[in-house]
């Protein structure tokens, strides 16, 4: 795995996440077990209720963001990685939000052309 | 000789910046190394992964797309997913099932990680195939609902009776692509599992390849709660 020119000195701690992930009760894992179903629950709610508007979407995202955060963070270990590893996986999809904002405009535009040039026909 | 210990070592004052920024800049600076102390196939998984997720990300933008510029409603997602029980429509009650399948899964493969760390064999590869019945019993749902929508419902790509006729192309290619990960999943949890039990990885030494697929497993599951927000709820 290492190309390097000069030999590499084994310095520091010792892998930090594997050694961390031997030694995790398997409580930890039952709790987040359990918040992701009471958070999936909750956003089945949301439905249930039939809540709209900003309310409905942003108690959605809410929860989205919320179980998707424990699951990458304690049962993908991202909590216990370096953060060289953090950084590499996690900062490169936040240039989606650029896209998402691109074709939110592209779609509004078209939106706009087929109701006043398409007679509203999808 | 090592440059890195020379920046994390320099820096390292009271009050200055964190440990952890300084292995930050020393790890991605030295020029040797960026996952250093990471299996190489955590690496690469995390790589894979990072690439997948602009996969589904392109589809859920382009799902976002269609639907924000459809001048045809919507169908209502909450109806066409619901279930009759007993004479009583439950919205989006297959689709509640399935993600509380999905999570267990999830449950029970973090459990098989660590457990596999432990070095314990049966415990692991119990919970592996425990974890592939899951994700098999996810597919067969999925099988249902397709089938319901494609022979009940009159659904396809191109068109179907509710409403917008994107509504089609953009779930079969969601929950599709969706499906399809996790049936690869089930499989290569099984020849994991199988590896497992014949203490492939004691002799090796080495379990990591359970955390690799266990890496897989939860990305699948994060995936399907960001389908279940944007697709099914939204």
């Amino acid at each position: 795995m290492n190309h390097a020119p000069v030999p590499i000195v084994e310095d520091g701690p010792p892998p930090a996440a594997h050694e961390a992930g031997e030694q995790h009760p398997i409580r930890v894992y039952l709790v987040v077990w359990g918040y992701l179903f009471v958070l999936s629950t909750m956003s089945y709610l949301v439905d249930y209720f039939h809540l709209q508007g900003t309310l409905r979407w942003t108690l959605i995202i809410l929860f989205m963001l919320l179980k998707a955060g424990l699951i990458v963070s304690i049962f993908m270990h991202m909590a216990w990685e370096r953060l060289a590893l953090v950084y590499a996986i996690l900062v490169p999809p936040l240039a989606l939000g650029t896209l998402v904002l691109l074709m939110s405009i592209e779609s509004g535009y078209t939106f706009w052309t087929r109701v006043l040039f398409l007679g509203g026909g999808g | 000789m090592d440059q890195r210990t020379t920046i994390v070592e320099a820096e390292a004052e009271p009050g200055g910046v964190p440990q952890s920024l300084r292995e930050l800049a020393g790890d991605w600076g030295a020029d040797q190394e960026v996952f250093r102390h990471v299996h190489w196939g955590k690496a690469m998984m995390w790589i894979f992964l990072l690439s997948d997720t602009f996969i589904f990300s392109s589809f859920l933008v382009s799902y976002m797309t269609m639907r924000s510029s459809v001048t045809a409603p919507w169908p209502n997602t909450a109806e066409v997913f619901g279930l009759d029980v007993g004479g009583v429509s439950v919205p989006l009650l297959l689709i509640a099932i399935m993600t509380f399948v999905l999570i267990s899964s999830s449950g029970t493969m973090a459990m098989a990680v660590n457990f596999g760390y432990r070095r314990n064999r049966k415990a692991t590869a119990a919970l592996m195939v425990a974890t592939a019945l899951l994700g098999a019993t996810f597919v067969s749902m999925q099988a249902f609902e397709w089938t319901k929508l494609i022979f009940t419902e009159g659904v396809r790509p191109w068109y179907n009776p509710m409403g917008a006729a994107q509504f089609g192309a953009s779930f079969f290619m969601i929950t599709g692509f969706h499906g399809l990960h996790v049936s690869i999943g089930v499989i290569m949890l099984l020849i994991v599992a199988s590896k497992v039990l014949r203490g492939h990885y004691d002799r090796r030494g080495d379990y990591s390849a359970v955390e690799i697929a266990g890496l897989y497993w939860h990305f699948v599951d994060l995936v399907w709660v960001f389908i279940f927000a944007f697709f099914y709820l939204w």
